[in-house]
């Protein structure tokens, strides 16, 4: 039996204010849509959510459960809380376990004032870091002619594996190893200059939140990334089919 | 429809009937690895030697259970009860087959009117050690199939459900979630290709009842899943084995081959419109790969990472078809439910855990190896009568179960009947069925450690909580292992284990935090033991820190964020 409609329409609360949502919309896409802020990480609109970082968790009434609103879709009559103290305190959690990973010196970062994870530190009112640094000794692969990457500043977001994946269609990037050990690679594991599938594009480069991609030439504090050009290009597509 | 199976039957037990001995050779991995093998090839040569192969044979078998005193060898007669011997050589060979229509050789004789054998009720391992895994004849005169034959010709696919849900049994790989709700939950999931998964990645330290249901009655698992895919209306179905159980990929592989040809397994099953393939797809080593949406995209050929649920692998799973994922215990069950009924199982078991539950016993135990028995038998039952109490005559301190998504249970709790609720509200779960004995030399603090150890490492990365806490909390659990922690310490363990817990994505990192969590609710003395003064004093006088290259202090208690 075929139900009559297509999309079907939620109505639901996310913080006090009532919303309306297709069902394919999840919650974060409805908080933008209301001006309600939700620090993300991860995400990256243009391209599938993994649901990794887990700062966009937010609490629904009537589980127990914290649920990520990238890949949380609406229900309805769903009652959505997006800031609480608990949940506050566990995105600062998940900062301080990202900064005592690997080596975010910002001082001396190519990224310095335009990197998300500093953004969201400021953000979230970050003062001090919680847990031991881990210091761990990571490379910097800068044999590709015109970008660099650098493990140290790595935050596993993936969003460069995917953009390379969805986006560029060439798949150079990926993770290899577990837990901690997770480093991201291009091809199998090959110094990125002599990564055949790459085409130089660039997309990863843009869509890093930090500087552990940048172009060569940059100095400390001297990384913009445009990242405008992802829902650009897909508009440009989708106006093209 | 029956009759293919009854000839097999009749053929099968034709040629076993001039047999007035048989020598039953465990062949399932512990013994294989104590070389079983060598004894079975010894015990056949000297049966020929000795010109009895005319009413003695020799045959192979699936594990027998005490796999503390293997290698284990039974023989079964035509007058006597089973003799069964423990510890065999290829060299007690000659007595073994001399002793055959005498009395049983003494120094290896098994005593099997002990509690390990008596308070047991075997449903899941009915033929464990009973037939041999490598022959489907065995299997079919052993009633297989027929619960198979039954479902398919003379039930609808809603009235398997309906036994199913009638036996109230629940998933056996550790969640405890109705099994017959998830097979309605598919049933009903839109889509004209669905799939059957076994789950059979078991990975918990100190677990091995999947491994011996797959090594010693393969068959059992192709019909269970046959059975689910005739229920649910798929039509594939994949065995997802680790890697590291060769042995019982091997049997699997020979069983699907077998069950093809006698026609139990493809197309046109025993003469109905129903066809089930059944696949086997091997991991690479990952205990997230048990995870099932990790599960899934391992078999797709994808990184094994988890996914956020839902959806759910029922209405989403594998290649975004409803997908029914179930544990190789779970799917060992259905069989015996559609032969019997779902009310002759929902008779056995407590009021909210059914049947009977396979654990591994192991750790300070005399009796390891493999037992089965009702829901609700008290843990103190499974350790002091079926286990035969602490090895080295030391007493029971903790019980661990549910391996590293589990806890400890101390020594005081021991009269808990085991079942779901009883252990979730001990601060452990079931888990897959590991049984972890300690005595009072084992130190909590090294359980946990252990235990972290493992999630550590078995950690995929995907999401930060698991990955980054749990290095940060074994780290603080090595310190106090060591005897370095400071009060800070257990603050900062405790507030990790809380944060690890909500906001993890998968349930590795969700129940990482247990044996901690379980070990601080019963054993927190050891922890406050494990805190010293020193590391006290120390941590407030550190003097100078290193200093990394943007001049902030790194090892100071608060830690500047460099900017």
């Amino acid at each position: 039996m075929k139900r009559p409609f297509k999309t079907r329409v939620r109505t639901l609360k996310i913080d006090g204010i009532d919303v309306g949502a297709r069902e394919d919309e999840t919650i974060l896409e409805l908080a933008q849509e209301n001006g309600i802020f939700i620090p993300t990480l991860c995400h990256l609109e243009g391209v599938h959510d993994i649901g990794a970082c887990r700062l966009c968790l937010v609490e629904i009434k009537g589980t127990s459960k914290l649920l990520p609103a990238c890949m949380t879709y609406a229900e309805e009559g769903m009652e959505v809380i997006t800031d609480s103290e608990r949940l506050t305190a566990y995105r600062r959690q998940v900062l301080d376990l990202l900064f005592s990973e690997r080596n975010h010196v910002c001082a001396v970062c190519v990224s310095n004032g335009h990197c998300e994870l500093q953004w969201l530190a400021e953000k979230l009112g970050i003062s001090h870091v919680g847990v031991p640094y881990l210091y761990p000794q990571l490379p910097v692969d800068a044999s590709h002619s015109f970008y660099t990457l650098d493990h140290n500043r790595c935050v596993l977001c993936a969003r460069c594996v995917r953009v390379c994946d969805e986006i560029e269609g060439a798949h150079t990037w990926d993770v290899t190893g577990r837990g901690v050990e997770c480093r991201v690679i291009s091809d199998l594991n090959q110094p990125w200059g002599t990564a055949d599938s790459c085409t130089r594009c660039g997309k990863c480069v843009q869509v890093c939140p930090t500087g552990a991609l940048f172009s060569k030439g940059k100095a400390v504090a001297e990384m913009t990334k445009r990242r405008e050009f992802l829902p650009y290009l897909q508009q440009m597509r989708e106006g093209r089919r | 429809m029956y009759e293919r199976l009854e000839e097999i039957t009749l053929a099968e037990q034709e040629s076993t009937a001039r047999f007035s001995h048989t020598v039953n050779v465990c062949m399932a991995a512990g013994c294989m690895s104590s070389r079983s093998d060598a004894i079975k090839d010894a015990l056949t040569k000297e049966v020929e030697a000795n010109g009895l192969e005319r009413w003695c044979r020799v045959r192979g078998v699936g594990c027998m259970g005490l796999c503390a005193h293997g290698p284990l060898v039974s023989v079964d007669t035509d007058q006597s009860a089973e003799t069964l011997y423990q510890y065999v050589t290829p060299d007690d060979a000659p007595a073994i087959v001399g002793a055959l229509e005498g009395p049983p050789v003494e120094r290896l004789h098994c005593p099997t009117n002990v509690p390990f054998f008596q308070r047991q009720k075997k449903i899941v391992l009915e033929n464990s050690g009973r037939i041999d895994p490598e022959r489907v004849e065995e299997y079919i005169a052993a009633d297989g199939y027929t619960a198979l034959i039954k479902a398919i010709t003379e039930m609808s696919p809603a009235e398997v459900i309906d036994e199913i849900i009638a036996s109230g049994l629940r998933g056996r790989g550790g969640g405890g979630y109705p099994t017959g709700l998830k097979w309605t939950t598919v049933a009903k999931s839109e889509g004209d290709t669905k799939y059957v998964i076994c789950n059979a990645d078991e990975g918990d330290p100190g677990a091995f009842m999947d491994r011996s249901v797959l090594e010693s009655d393969p068959h059992r698992i192709l019909e269970g899943m046959a059975i689910a895919g005739y229920a649910i209306g798929a039509g594939q179905g994949y065995i997802y084995v680790r890697g590291e159980y060769p042995l019982a990929v091997a049997r699997l592989k020979t069983a699907i081959r077998q069950a093809r040809r006698v026609n139990m397994l493809g197309s046109g099953i025993a003469g109905t419109q129903f066809a089930f393939h059944v696949d086997i797809r091997l991991g690479a080593g990952a205990f997230v790969c048990g995870e099932e949406t990790a599960l899934i995209a391992s078999i797709e050929g994808k990184r094994g990472q988890p996914r956020p649920r839902p959806p759910y692998p029922a209405e989403y799973g594998l290649w975004g078809q409803p997908t029914l994922i179930n544990n190789v215990e779970t799917l060992a069950n259905v069989a015996p439910i559609i032969r019997n009924g779902g009310d002759w199982y929902a008779s056995l078991g407590t009021a909210k855990s059914k049947g009977t539950k396979v654990f591994a016993l192991a750790g300070s135990i005399n009796n390891t190896g493999l037992i089965e028995v009702p829901m609700g038998t008290p843990l103190r039952e499974i350790i002091y009568e079926i286990g035969g109490g602490v090895s080295g005559g030391g007493q029971c301190k903790a019980i661990q179960t549910g391996g590293p998504s589990g806890g400890c249970i101390p020594a005081e709790f021991l009269d808990t009947p085991v079942d779901y609720e009883s252990l979730a509200a001990l601060g452990s779960i079931m888990g897959s069925g590991g049984m972890i004995v300690m005595d009072e030399s084992a130190s909590m603090v090294d359980v946990a450690r252990y235990f972290m150890e493992f999630c550590m490492t078995e950690s995929c990365g995907r999401c930060v909580p698991c990955r980054v806490g749990t290095v940060h909390m074994h780290n603080l659990l090595d310190k106090f292992s060591h005897h370095e922690a400071a009060p800070r310490d257990l603050v900062l363990l405790e507030k990790l284990c809380d944060m690890v817990r909500n906001t993890s994505l998968c349930g590795l990192g969700q129940t990482a935090p247990n044996p901690v969590l379980s070990t601080l609710r019963y054993f927190r003395h050891e922890y406050i033991a494990a805190i010293t003064e020193e590391a006290a004093d120390l941590y407030a006088i550190t003097p100078a820190p290193p200093t990394s290259r943007n001049g902030a202090t790194q090892h100071a208690p608060a830690q500047e964020v460099a900017s």
